[in-house]
């Protein structure tokens, strides 16, 4: 590959949660990698981009999006993917997960999750040892959870001999069979067919003890109920390895989005009630989410437009990420700092990528935005699928640029 | 005691059924249900009458009627009800539909539309789906039992012969015992009952109770004795067969010995309570069949009758800005 010639990113403020580096300088990008941040004058040979007014940070590292797509991320500052083993076909062969990794170069770079049973059937465990030689940066059990506990068990065993982090969904299989809701007033109303929302809490409190017995690192992609939170809580003071993510739909939407059976509102798991949203705030300021996804999972058109229970669940996410986001900044719930390592930091940490940092010699992936510009989500104009629940609703944060291994991938 | 919001003056212009589309009893205010009863009295002694039972304020009308769920009572009410006021009737059933094909209802949707159809009768298994097509359709679209969420003309169809039959709705202590979670009927009912000031009670076990009926302003009972405590009418709804073999409740018998309607049971309602049922009966499971076919207490077939008054009241009503009806642009 042809050197890049160096680029500078002068009068930015620059966050880097691994150093700890908040603050305006300048920021220089050279051989596809960060050659230096301070106030030096860069180099003659670089090409200058006046970054005044913007904030310069590691690019997003979206944790678990169902769907590569390329264009979507670029346009939502994310460098990274990490893919959930939920593709046609599963990945649960070493070669599938190989040809994934290699799926989105060099524009976003695509870290798979092996599938941690053949087929994603529940049932055998598929090679994940192989996976992982292949490129598999963690396992997951997939838009489910595997019913049965002796499986799971078996699964944690095997994953933690391997090094590996096991991503699992946290809904009680067989309460959550066949319900497209959160049981509730809103359910009952529009007569859908819903599920307790401590199906979440129960599936949560299973793993961990599973994880707790086994040693193994657990990470629940979507805790979105006090009770489920509580959960973790307890866990992690117990030394269990767990950790908890959130997309921005459970954060800022609340059951009452269902209402109109607005199938673009039909996720997985199912929106839950202002109190178990307002929890989930409460857990990102108190530490106890620490990884925000955009759960990236397009639909088509023939898929959302049917009635709500026979449309299939799932959003796109990954261009409005960081606006929705910047909502936790703006409500005071934490900094910008914490905002950004919940992004990239994080979920680097969490899957052992050699990303989410700024530090010297770091790849020089980063993402460029502006914090205040405002703009209102419009599906229409998004670069992959447009099935948003937050359509037309009025947001702020513009990603001005993302450089991918020092490429500038997007720039508006 | 409540008493129904009577009718707002209207401003000029306006008429007194502001719907394009009879999606679900949640959309109607009071008075707009009170006018469709209203609307309807006047069907009732038409289609009782000995002679030809005909107007013709519908001819040259196209009545489609979708139903994509089996249905032999409804489709046949509302047929009949289209028929009476002169309007061409089709009916499209499951069988007969694309649907099994593979065509998305959307498309459905739209080729029925194409066909430049005046109302659209439907009938779907999911929760939603009528309003989903009515959102693509160009005519008044009328929700005949979607999913588990609404049955508006059944809802209007018991209203009507509860006021016929007590002169009010208002003040009643209407308890509706059964199959309460999986019940459109129940839904509509509730809403419509509440909204015209009825004390509205949900008397079932409580696998088959949702979640959040509070909101509704509905009490609910486990204990059928205390349900029906006082009640000047008992609704009740019919439990399908698979769910009593352990899935909701254990078995047959044991429902019909806690849940069932008998004569010792109905003891503990008002001396002159109502017995309704919206069909079909599953007799000795949930309603004895002596107090079904009792028609000093038992109006299941007076139901049926106001079934083919109120269908034909919302057709009309429906169409009337259509049809250039005076008042009604």
């Amino acid at each position: 590959m042809t050197p890049t010639a160096p680029l500078a990113l002068t009068g930015a403020r620059v966050i880097c949660p691994a150093t700890g580096h908040d603050g305006i300088a300048t920021i220089l990008l050279k051989d596809r990698k960060v050659a230096g941040i301070g106030h030096a004058e860069p180099p003659s040979d670089a090409t200058v981009i006046d970054g005044r007014g913007l904030v310069v940070a590691p690019g997003i590292i979206d944790a678990g999006v169902f769907k590569a797509d390329t264009a979507a991320a670029n346009a939502g500052g994310i460098t990274r993917m990490v893919l959930m083993p939920d593709q046609s076909p599963p990945l649960d062969e070493p070669a599938l997960v190989a040809y994934a990794q290699g799926s989105g170069k060099p524009d976003v770079w695509v870290h798979p999750l092996a599938a941690a049973t053949r087929g994603l059937n529940g049932a055998e465990l598929a090679e994940i040892g192989l996976a992982k030689a292949a490129g598999a940066v963690g396992v997951a059990t997939g838009r489910h959870a595997i019913a049965d506990a002796r499986v799971m068990h078996r699964l944690l065993a095997y994953a933690h001999g391997h090094g590996l982090t096991v991503v699992s969904h946290a809904e009680e299989p067989a309460l959550t069979a066949g319900a497209v809701a959160t049981a509730g007033e809103y359910a009952t109303r529009l007569g859908l067919a819903a599920a307790p929302a401590f199906a979440e809490a129960l599936a949560i409190s299973r793993d961990c003890r599973l994880a707790e017995a086994t040693g193994a690192a657990l990470h629940i992609r979507q805790v979105t109920t006090a009770e489920g939170l509580a959960v973790i809580a307890a866990a992690q003071a117990r030394g269990v390895d767990v950790t908890a993510g959130i997309t921005p739909a459970h954060l800022f939407l609340n059951d009452m989005a269902v209402s109109g059976f607005r199938s673009f509102a039909r996720l997985s798991p199912p929106l839950r009630d202002e109190r178990d949203r307002l929890a989930s705030i409460e857990g990102i300021r108190a530490g106890l989410i620490t990884i925000l996804s955009s759960g990236h999972d397009p639909q088509s058109q023939e898929d959302k437009r049917q009635p709500f229970a026979d449309a299939r669940a799932g959003m796109a996410g990954a261009e409005t990420l960081l606006a929705l986001g910047l909502g936790l900044v703006r409500d005071d719930v934490i900094n910008l700092p914490r905002l950004v390592a919940m992004l990239s930091l994080n979920p680097a940490r969490r899957f052992g990528l050699i990303a989410g940092t700024l530090q010297l010699g770091a790849p020089a992936d980063l993402v460029v935005f502006d914090e205040a510009a405002p703009w209102r989500i419009d599906g229409r104009k998004f670069h992959g699928a447009g099935n948003t629940p937050f359509d037309g609703v009025p947001t702020a944060g513009i990603v001005r640029m993302t450089i991918k291994g020092g490429d500038l991938v997007w720039r508006v | 005691m409540a008493r129904v919001p009577s009718h707002p003056a209207l401003a000029d212009g306006a008429h007194p059924f502001p719907h394009e589309h009879l999606l679900g009893i949640a959309q109607l205010k009071p008075w707009e249900i009170a006018f469709l009863l209203d609307e309807a009295e006047q069907w009732v002694d038409m289609n009782r009458a000995r002679m030809a039972k005909r107007d013709d304020r519908l001819a040259g009308l196209t009545q489609i009627n979708a139903f994509f769920e089996n249905s032999t009572r409804t489709l046949l009410s509302f047929e009949i009800a289209g028929k009476r006021l002169g309007a061409d009737v089709v009916n499209l059933g499951v069988s007969g539909s694309s649907v099994k094909k593979g065509e998305t209802l959307l498309d459905t949707a739209l080729t029925l539309s194409a066909m430049h159809p005046d109302m659209i009768v439907i009938r779907h298994g999911s929760s939603g789906a009528v309003q989903l097509i009515s959102e693509k359709v160009d005519c008044p679209v009328l929700n005949a039992g979607d999913g588990r969420h609404e049955h508006p003309t059944q809802a209007l169809l018991d209203a009507l012969t509860i006021r016929r039959r007590k002169g009010r709705i208002a003040g009643l202590r209407v308890a509706i015992c059964g199959d309460i979670l999986h019940s459109r009927v129940a839904r509509s009912n509730f809403q419509l009952l509440a909204s015209l000031g009825a004390e509205v009670r949900a008397v079932a076990p409580s696998t088959l109770l949702p979640d959040g009926l509070d909101g509704y302003a509905v009490q609910s009972f486990t204990d059928m004795d205390a349900g029906l405590a006082g009640a000047d009418v008992v609704m009740m709804l019919r439990l399908q067969t698979e769910r009593m073999e352990g899935a909701y409740v254990p078995s047959p018998r044991e429902y019909f010995r806690f849940y069932g309607l008998t004569e010792a049971r109905l003891a503990k309602a008002a001396p002159d309570v109502l017995v309704m049922h919206p069909g079909p009966m599953n007799r000795g499971v949930e309603i004895d069949g002596a107090i079904a076919d009792d028609i000093a207490r038992s109006a299941v077939t007076e139901q049926v009758e106001m079934g083919v008054a109120v269908r034909m009241a919302c057709l009309d009503v429906l169409t009337r800005k259509r049809r250039g009806v005076e008042g009604w642009k």
